[in-house]
């Protein structure tokens, strides 16, 4: 039987996909060493072509779009990684005290996640933004706030299987609490649909994320890549890279996600991979 | 000699690359006859059940697929035909039974549809003579009400009735040969006799010859023409099923004959004076299903009627029954994992019955469990030495004690104690439950309660863990609640048998006296349904 690491690595697009992610991991720590200057700074004439003094081009203020990507990389994923940890988090606890408890607590946490799921989720966060005013923390918050129910699903399903399975009655026979039941024995089990989904995640963060600074609400002292693609829409026809360089970013990154969520499923569940 | 039916020649089936071993056939060369029954035993991995499907054309391609050697059935070799003919051949010349006949039938169809698609596949019958034949069908495998069967679905049916609407389905053709791949190890003591006299009449009516695989020897003795053992993907042995079964000749098959647990039963051995430990009294446990949000009809079922037993110390008690008798809810009531509805249980004195959780915690380390699947009740994602040393550490003993006894249990059940530091997905089933029973008596219980511990496993692995069971209730000074369907294991184990039905107690006494002269009807019949019966009695003292 292969292992977990030689399925993931034996994968070429997981490594695509990886290698994406690690240079723009590497480009959004190393921001301030890249582009020294103020990403919102006027630094040469408006709308200068891609290839001269600025490798991508200045936008129609003369804001250098390189420096804008590089910062913006940082915002983006700084964003998108902390709104998935909060909804993981915060639908791992619903998900897993609905499906280890069962009965009323159940169902009412899960008629609570349904009134979320409910309400479109986009028109929600630009809601939420709307009356929490647009901050990075507010962006996180919001996005969060929209995505945790799909998690709550999947780890309430999971725990209910996984309840049912004879090592859980042992630790109840061995005298085990109920939390500690619920932590040691049955969440660790738990860990692989959650991993994938999570993962994938991450890319329907940066996407809302875009779309809300796109808009105008995303945090206001923050390059992030849908502003850059929101201020330069109306120069679409007069600067092309205005919104082609960050849209390009967005749909790597995205892409470079899906690619790695997708092999992490095939290598966690390698059965379902044959099929 | 009679004709041959099917020949397999020199038969090779691959397995992936990442299998313990190259193929899961190496090289099996067998005959099949016409108006015979030939049994196929091995135990699990010895590549019986890839054979029938080699087949058949089954096989899970492209990771296995047969890499040699040819099949040869009335005049073809099937392994060299394309899907369309081999498709005609499937359900037509040759059919199939399977061992789970709830996943065999279309859950969404009615039973008498089902049949007749067959034969509308197949035949060129009319629609009136269709429904006649099928009626007949259910007639020949001696369903009741023909006209009402045709128009049930597959859950409206018992299990025993299931699998002989598939053998309805599987005979519509008139088959030259039928693959029967375990077709009672899904069922019911009493039911699986039922389904092995049925086969065996239709054979003998149809004069259809019969490939049936079986990990069980009693069903062999009950069946069997003739024999072939597997192992490893080879046969080791094959003959008249007289000749293998009265007089093996491989090693190999000695040892599985060996093993299959006899009829004797075991004596009393304990002094009549000792005290008693487990007093069950008057129990009483009803499931009620209620349908949906809005309540509606309300299903009851009576689990366990007014049950009173007792257990004394350092004695064992097997608990015998068929599924849905309620033995395993009674013990599973003992051991605190269900709560009772009334009635008391007491252990050493102190009523553990009617205690939350919280409160029964105290009284967890009298009372261990071994579970029926080793491969579902150890943490996938935990040590072994983690595993054991889980309840001695609940209760207070510091890690470094804890994982230091559980080396010495593993050593007492026959592992490595370095197996501390391993996960459980590197041991075999029978490694697992030995890790199981050094779970359960970790924490130095008094009482152990196993609810099937050996029906998951192989006949061989099934008398050491049984050997293992017995040699530590006596070091350990335990006693024992042995829940089991088969009378068999329950002889070699307990020196009490206590047998239920329908979630009552029929009969209850020593092992002896009950294997002697059996009273309740029931009893009789679980007897009676003991599959190879005859042959057993006359292994003699194993």
């Amino acid at each position: 039987m292969k292992t977990f690491w030689s399925r993931f690595l034996g994968n070429p697009r997981v490594y695509l996909g990886l290698i994406w992610l690690g240079l723009l991991l590497a480009v959004a720590i190393a921001a301030n060493v890249l582009a020294p200057t103020d990403p919102f700074a006027i630094v040469g004439k408006p709308m200068a072509a891609p290839g001269g003094e600025f490798w991508l081009g200045t936008d129609s203020l003369g804001r250098n779009v390189l420096a804008g990507l590089i910062h913006g990389s940082r915002a983006t994923l700084l964003i998108a990684v902390l709104a998935t940890l909060f909804a993981v988090a915060f639908g791992t606890f619903i998900g897993a005290v609905a499906g280890y408890h069962g009965g009323l607590i159940d169902n009412v946490l899960m008629r609570f996640t349904e009134f979320f799921q409910t309400i479109p989720s986009f028109l929600f966060a630009i809601v939420l933004i709307a009356v929490l005013s647009p901050s990075a923390l507010n962006l996180v918050v919001a996005i969060a706030t929209v995505s945790w129910p799909p998690i709550a699903r999947v780890v309430r399903g999971e725990v209910l299987t996984v309840k049912s399975r004879e090592f859980v009655q042992a630790a109840v026979v061995a005298g085990q609490g109920d939390a500690a039941i619920l932590i040691k024995q049955v969440l660790p089990n738990t860990l692989s649909p959650l991993i994938v989904t999570g993962s994938l995640l991450i890319a329907t963060a940066i996407l809302v994320e875009s779309a809300l600074s796109f808009l105008g609400l995303g945090a206001p002292n923050l390059m992030s890549w849908g502003f850059m693609i929101g201020a330069g829409r109306s120069f679409m026809r007069e600067a092309w890279w205005l919104v082609t360089v960050p849209g390009v970013a967005i749909l790597l990154t995205v892409l470079a996600i899906n690619l790695v969520g997708e092999g992490l499923n095939d290598a966690l569940n390698p059965r379902l991979a044959d099929l | 000699m009679t004709a041959i039916v099917l020949a397999i020649d020199e038969l090779k089936v691959a397995l992936p690359a990442w299998s313990d071993r190259m193929f899961a056939v190496g090289g099996v060369s067998l005959d099949i006859r016409q108006k015979e029954i030939l049994c196929i035993v091995g135990e699990s991995g010895s590549g019986k059940s890839m054979m029938g499907k080699a087949i058949l054309g089954l096989l899970p391609a492209p990771h296995v697929r047969a890499v040699g050697g040819r099949i040869m059935f009335e005049g073809r070799d099937l392994l060299a035909l394309s899907d369309d003919e081999m498709r005609s051949i499937r359900g037509g010349r040759i059919a199939m039974i399977f061992q789970e006949p709830m996943t065999a039938l279309n859950p969404l169809m009615k039973v008498g549809q089902q049949i007749e698609e067959v034969l509308e596949i197949h035949t060129s019958m009319t629609p009136p003579q269709r429904r006649e034949r099928v009626l007949a069908l259910i007639r020949d495998v001696h369903l009741p009400e023909p006209e009402r069967m045709v128009a049930s679905y597959p859950h409206q049916l018992s299990g025993g009735q299931r699998q002989r609407v598939v053998i309805a389905m599987a005979l519509a053709l008139e088959p030259a040969l039928i693959i029967a791949d375990e077709p009672t190890t899904a069922l019911d003591v009493t039911t699986q006799a039922q389904i092995l006299h049925l086969i065996k009449e239709l054979q003998r009516a149809h004069g259809t010859a019969v490939l049936f695989i079986t990990h069980d020897f009693g069903v062999v003795a009950e069946i069997a023409d003739r024999v072939a053992v597997m192992r490893h993907g080879e046969i080791v042995e094959q003959g008249p099923a007289t000749q293998v079964l009265g007089a093996p000749q491989a090693d190999y098959t000695k040892a599985l004959v060996a093993a299959v647990p006899g009829l004797k039963p075991r004596l009393q051995e304990l002094d009549a004076d000792s005290n008693v430990l487990l007093r069950v009294t008057n129990l009483e446990k009803t499931y009620r299903t209620s349908s949906g949000l809005f309540g509606g009809t309300v299903r009851e079922v009576h689990a366990a009627k007014k049950i009173s037993l007792e257990l004394k110390r350092e004695s064992s008690l097997a608990l015998v029954g068929e599924s849905g008798s309620g033995k395993s809810t009674l013990a599973r009531c003992i051991i605190g994992l269900e709560s009772v509805d009334s009635g008391l249980i007491e252990i050493d004195g102190e009523r553990i019955s009617g205690r939350t959780r919280a409160e029964l915690r105290p009284f967890r380390k009298h009372v261990q469990m071994v579970f029926q699947d080793p491969y579902a009740s150890l943490n996938p994602r935990q040590r072994i030495g983690d595993i054991i040393a889980l309840g001695p550490m609940l209760n207070g003993v510091s890690r470094e004690q804890a994982i230091g006894e559980a080396r010495e249990l593993l050593r007492l059940v026959g592992l490595k104690p370095d197996a501390v530091d391993r996960y459980p997905h590197e041991f075999s089933g029978g490694q697992r439950q030995r890790i199981g029973i050094a779970r359960a008596l970790a924490v130095k219980p008094k009482l152990i309660v196993a609810d099937e511990p050996v029906s998951a496993l192989d006949v061989s692995v099934q008398k050491q863990v049984l050997e293992l069971l017995n040699d530590l209730r006596k070091s350990f000074g335990l006693s024992m609640l042995f829940i089991t369907h088969d009378l068999r294991v329950a002889a070699t184990v307990c020196e009490e048998i206590a047998i239920m039905q329908r979630g009552e107690i029929v009969e209850r006494g020593a092992t002896a006296e009950i294997f002697a002269a059996p009273s309740h009807p029931y009893t009789r019949s679980l007897f009676d349904a003991v599959p190879g019966r005859e042959w057993i009695s006359s292994l003699g003292p194993s």
